[in-house]
């Protein structure tokens, strides 16, 4: 049709009888998860992470790969038991509201430490650097990782500077690896959920990942929020004081509470029931995600933890972790039950149920 | 589809010859085109979809819904029996009170 | 978020779910055409609450789904140019094409970006003079105002460097090829807001009187799907079938003026292929000739790209064994028996059919001993 033969009723499509189409036929295209070279979802802590460690890294490495499900390995040296991660960051922008590189590389490595009750001594320090980074940059996270150690209680020990050509990386990547000691009689582990147990969740959710959305290049926007970047080794110490049987400890990170819950759910066999109305989402937070069309619960977070305590103990646990800093909006939000195990199950504001599967990849501002 | 939110317009400008306008979505805050919403003005509510408003936000029409709802069951002021009720029926279990 | 928060409030809902009780007699097929609104009645629970008998059927309105499977492959092939630059929405990046998706291409060295508004597309063009910038411009009639005005600017300010590929989609030719279906089970119609703020509600009464079905203008938050069912009901009980909107406070009867004038000088109406779906005539938008400067079908000579469809959800990975049904994004969310997507959920014997109600069985159970 020629545009001088247009006018306005072309516009409005009207009803065509020879178009008929059959709802109960209809299907919808699945994202592809089996990609022959490694995309940005492998990342992102979802489901194509756990792939990738399970169908290639644990095949790969044979016997020599003795993995532990925390955040954190325990090994025993010498009669101690000693716990041992690492974690990379490739967080762009650099910068962001609340933090930097810098803060999350010692506030995260510790934060794997805790989570299995450990308590954190020595972080090594790793750094790839892009040909043309500012030194001045450079300089601004290596004095936040200083103060973060200094907070945390933990020493940078050893440490390594690689340099790619421009155009081969991004910035500043870091890595860290740590150690801590773990007391005897320190059992945490995310296998150790049992049908009755309550969940507990230190703070607001949300506030890491929308922090850094909004400095995003291509979808930044004006907000309030700031990245909840912290260490939580002493909050897991003054938890610990309680005496409570603390049985899961884990910092929902990527893939935000929704990975971990289903996390811990498949490994210690149990459904995990989650109160959407009692979980503690910030205003700021909300909005954000109601315009990208994100849910908070998907949402990464680098200050908080969930633990699962047993019911008999949870108020106890609770009023320890509201009298912490770091957990003073903490609360109940949900519990573990013997049905549905390996599965999340959640209470929407209705009162309905809805399962909340391990998202798949990265989590994408969607239109629709 | 469409996933369109409403927020308020706190600040107008133009922009190559433009209207554009800085709006705030319950704390986060967007640029977003007005040219389709020539009629609303500082302080108004639009709702945006892709940077773009797409309606201006009859503000008195979104009150008189929530009035007609709450009229809906002036009778029925136990409203959570009856949601426990219609959750009963579909299966699930009762919303729990806390 | 203010106007938003108030339209989930749980004791309202109490109150229009009360109504739904009351009013329904008898089991009735409801479609609710908007992915948007799909999206809220899973996220909220919203089938479970209502009475046994009304069956909630999720329409064909996902924009991303349903853009053709040609339409993926022509811009996959504009995405991998080393002189483009290609932007487009989040939720389009994770949906295949024939053999990638978007993220793929990316993971191979195209220059692909996400963008919010397509407007940031246009920036990045006039940023980056020396490259193609092009955007992917997919929706319905919500989204296509923002890519018009964003042509209709780049043709203002001169940014030749910058083309949309565009695929529209318009939603009363797919109500109409819904109803002309023979096996058609759908009785009343919750019709896309958004759609309806842009042009309006005067589309609908021929299609409500022809068809012989009630459908209500409904928005996207609880209270408001609640009271597009609560109306929907309404008028089936009393065997009405009428064009009603229960979304006032953004829906005007004439839509957006402004924003349809636009509309009509940088789009015209032309046949398009639905994914999953099939060819609806008339259904879809593309530049007109005005623009025609600006497709990214002719600057990049594209247009010859016809990839014919194949097993668009992954039911034939399950069938042969490769995946389990639960690894599919699909799965116990979009996908359910009652709304499925592919062969292995529609029939009861199918492989994810069996793996979803033995998990929904769990799930019951739970409710009852909690």
């Amino acid at each position: 049709m020629t545009q001088e033969a247009r006018d306005h009723t072309d516009l409005v499509a009207v009803p065509h009888p020879s178009a008929a189409v059959d709802p109960a036929a209809w299907t919808c295209p699945a994202p592809l998860r089996d990609s022959p070279t490694i995309v940005m979802g492998h990342g992102a802590g979802g489901a194509m992470s756990a792939e990738l460690v399970q169908h290639l890294f644990l095949p790969g490495y044979g016997d020599a790969a003795t993995p532990d499900l925390g955040d954190s390995a325990v090994c025993t040296v010498g009669g101690r038991r000693l716990a041992f991660t690492t974690d990379s960051f490739v967080v762009r922008p650099t910068f962001f509201p609340g933090g930097n590189i810098g803060d999350l590389a010692v506030n995260g490595t510790v934060n794997d430490l805790a989570m299995s009750g450990a308590r954190p001594l020595f972080l090594s320090t790793a750094f790839i650097l892009e040909e043309g980074t500012p030194l001045e940059e450079l300089n601004a996270v290596a004095r936040t990782m200083g103060e973060a150690a200094g907070r945390a209680g933990v020493q940078l020990v050893t440490g390594d500077t690689k340099v790619v050509d421009s155009g081969h990386g991004d910035g500043i990547y870091v890595n860290t690896a740590g150690v801590g000691l773990l007391d005897e009689n320190v059992h945490i582990g995310p296998d150790r959920a049992r049908p009755g147990d309550v969940v507990l969740l230190s703070g607001e959710i949300g506030l890491h990942g929308i922090a850094v959305m909004s400095s995003r290049e291509g979808i930044e926007f004006g907000t309030t929020v700031e990245s909840d970047t912290a260490a939580l080794d002493s909050l897991v110490q003054h938890m610990r004081a309680t005496g409570a049987d603390l049985r899961v400890l884990r910092d929902p990170t990527r893939g935000g509470l929704a990975a971990s819950i289903n996390e811990i759910a498949v490994a210690s066999g149990v459904g995990i029931e989650i109160t959407e109305r009692d979980l503690p989402v910030p205003e700021a937070v909300s909005s954000a995600c109601g315009l990208l069309g994100l849910d908070p619960m998907f949402v990464a977070n680098e200050g908080k933890l969930v633990a699962i305590v047993p019911a008999e103990e949870a108020e106890q646990v609770l009023a320890a972790m509201r009298e912490h800093p770091r957990g003073e909006k903490a609360a109940v939000v949900g519990e573990c039950v013997a049905d549905h195990p390996g599965a999340m199950v959640s209470r929407t504001g209705l009162g309905a149920t809805r399962v909340v599967d391990l998202p798949v990849g990265e989590q994408l501002p969607r239109i629709c | 589809m469409c996933l369109a939110v409403p927020g308020k317009v706190v600040r107008l400008r133009e922009e190559d010859g433009t209207r554009m306008a800085e709006v705030d979505f319950g704390g986060a805050l967007k640029d977003v085109c007005l040219q389709y919403v020539p009629e609303v003005s500082l302080g108004e509510y639009v709702i945006v979809h892709v940077g773009f408003a797409i309606q201006k936000l009859d503000e008195a029409s979104a009150r008189e819904t929530l009035a007609n709802f709450e009229e809906l069951g002036l009778l029925e002021e136990e409203f959570g029996d009856q949601l426990a009720q219609a959750a009963r029926q579909a299966g699930v279990e009762e919303p729990r009170q806390r | 978020m203010k106007y938003l928060d108030e339209f989930s409030d749980p004791a309202l809902a109490g109150k229009l779910l009360d109504r739904i009780h009351e009013v329904t007699t008898r089991p009735w097929a409801i479609m609710e055409v908007c992915g948007g609104q799909t999206h809220s009645i899973i996220r909220h629970g919203i089938d479970q609450l209502l009475p046994d008998g009304i069956e909630m059927i999720h329409g064909p309105g996902c924009p991303v789904c349903v853009t053709p499977l040609d339409m993926i492959d022509r811009a996959l092939e504009i995405a991998a140019r080393e002189d483009v630059i290609f932007c487009s929405f989040g939720d389009m990046l994770r949906v295949p094409g024939s053999e990638r998706d978007l993220f793929r291409v990316k993971s191979e060295g195209a220059d692909v970006r996400l963008v919010y508004s397509p407007l940031d597309a246009l920036k990045i063009a006039r940023q980056n003079p020396d490259r193609q910038v092009v955007f992917f411009g997919v929706g319905f009639e919500t989204t296509a105002p923002a890519n018009a005005m964003t042509v209709y600017q780049a043709q203002r300010l001169g940014v030749e460097n910058f083309s949309l590929l565009v695929s529209h989609v318009l939603v009363p030719p797919a109500v109409a090829a819904i109803m002309e279906s023979s096996t058609c089970r759908v009785q009343g119609f919750l019709a896309a807001g958004h759609v309806c703020s842009v042009m309006g509600t005067r589309e609908y009464p021929p299609l409500a009187e022809r068809y012989e079905v009630p459908i209500v203008v409904t928005g996207f938050e609880p209270l408001d799907i609640l009271d597009g069912l609560r109306q929907t009901v309404t008028q089936l009980e009393a065997g009405r079938s009428e064009v009603e909107n229960a979304y006032p406070r953004a829906v005007a009867e004439h839509g957006n003026p402004a924003a349809r004038q636009m509309l009509e000088d940088v789009f015209e109406v032309t046949d398009r292929s639905w994914r999953g779906i099939g060819m609806i005539p008339r259904s879809g938008w593309r530049l007109s000739g005005k623009y025609r400067a600006f497709d990214a079908e002719y600057r990049f000579d594209v247009g010859g790209i016809n990839t014919e469809e194949s097993s668009v959800c992954r039911s034939g990975e399950v069938l042969q064994g490769l995946i389990k049904p639960n690894e599919c994004a699909a799965f116990g969310t979009l996908c359910t028996p009652r709304n499925p997507l592919g062969a292995t959920m529609v029939s009861s014997e199918g492989a994810c059919a069996a793996y979803y109600q033995y998990r929904r069985l769990d799930l019951a159970g739970s409710g009852a001993t909690s």
